[in-house]
């Protein structure tokens, strides 16, 4: 049956039948749900937040043509296993930027530029942005990020060096930011 | 709308069971093919998705019965005729080969009630036709399988 399921995504994949592809993916804080469509990589989900929750979200705000097909997703996972590794400092993924809009989408551009072991506060953020006064709306942008690690809102820490917050936990961000080198 | 992966998850090894009942073994996997793939174009315009097992069934018996209709028109390839007799097929395998040889209606009938376990009611939803109907094409599946088995 697993063979019959890999050439139905494949066949699925090539008749533009596949809206959204998703995969799972091991990472040494728990099992990521990764998500693409045709144009990119479009949702990565965390350990600790419902995966099932995660899918049923992309078939409702993007199209519910959406199969498991892991081999859509080997470079993203190829990739990350090396981020972790600490053998990779720029990912090299298209991504699909459809998740978010207006304001957060800049938000999450501007961190998507900052560079492998530097961080930036919220306020550069919300400046970057172009509203320096919406501190609070860059940390609800981190906050709404569907690409995390990818799109490193790790690296954004407030004002004076705090942690901020995490969607997958302060101890991950910590995690992360020691992996690159920071804290 | 639930995500198409989950209408994989929950119902694929029935409508697996259903083709290998409608068209056999070798078939199978491409009918299952057809009917997923039909069933991925066709699911974002669905409007009714309170019994999607029944919607799947559906496509997989009308793609068994277009499998059918496409072979009826070309020579069964024959490989080497066996001269001497060979030991009798497997039960399963033989009885199957017989449903698939009955007329569509029956044929789908006796796969979707004894391939799938399906009630009166779903079959019945499966092919597009009254409880009542199922119900008589069953019946005279059963009854033309018994004759040619007796």
């Amino acid at each position: 049956m697993k063979a019959t399921l890999e050439r139905l995504a494949n066949r699925a994949s090539d008749e533009g039948l596949l809206d959204v592809a998703y995969a799972m993916s091991d990472s040494p804080f728990g099992a990521l749900l990764l998500a693409a469509t045709p144009k990119g990589l479009v949702k990565l989900s965390l350990p600790g937040h419902d995966p099932e929750q995660a899918l049923e979200d992309l078939a409702a705000r993007i199209s519910p043509r959406l199969l498991e097909a892991p081999a859509r997703l080997d470079e993203a996972r190829r990739e990350l296993d090396l981020y972790f590794e600490g053998k990779l400092t720029e990912f090299d993924l298209p991504l699909d930027w459809q998740l978010s809009r207006d304001f957060r989408r800049r938000a999450l551009r501007a961190i998507d530029r900052i560079p492998y072991g530097k961080t930036r506060s919220y306020t550069e953020i919300a400046r970057s942005a172009g509203n320096e006064r919406a501190v609070r709306a860059a940390g609800s942008a981190c906050g709404s990020n569907p690409i995390p690690i990818v799109v490193p809102c790790h690296r954004v820490l407030r004002t004076g060096g705090a942690l901020g917050g995490y969607g997958g936990g302060l101890p991950m961000k910590e995690a992360l930011l020691k992996l690159e080198g920071v804290r | 709308m639930p995500p198409f992966q989950t209408l994989l998850d929950d119902h694929a090894a029935d409508v697996m069971g259903v083709l290998r009942g409608a068209v056999g073994r070798t078939d199978a996997d491409d009918c299952f093919q057809e009917t997923f793939l039909a069933a991925l174009r066709a699911y974002p315009r669905l409007r009714d998705t309170s019994n999607l097992r029944g919607w799947l069934l559906t496509i997989a018996h009308r793609k068994a019965i277009d499998h059918h209709r496409a072979n009826g028109r070309r020579p069964l390839p024959v490989g080497e005729v066996a001269e001497v007799g060979v030991s009798d097929p497997e039960p399963g395998d033989g009885i199957w080969e017989k449903v698939g040889a009955l007329p569509p209606k029956q044929r789908a009938a006796v796969a979707l009630r004894y391939g799938s376990d399906l009630p009166h009611a779903e079959i019945a939803a499966a092919l597009g036709c009254s409880p009542e109907a199922a119900r008589r094409s069953l019946h005279e599946g059963i009854k033309r399988l018994r004759k040619e088995l007796a």
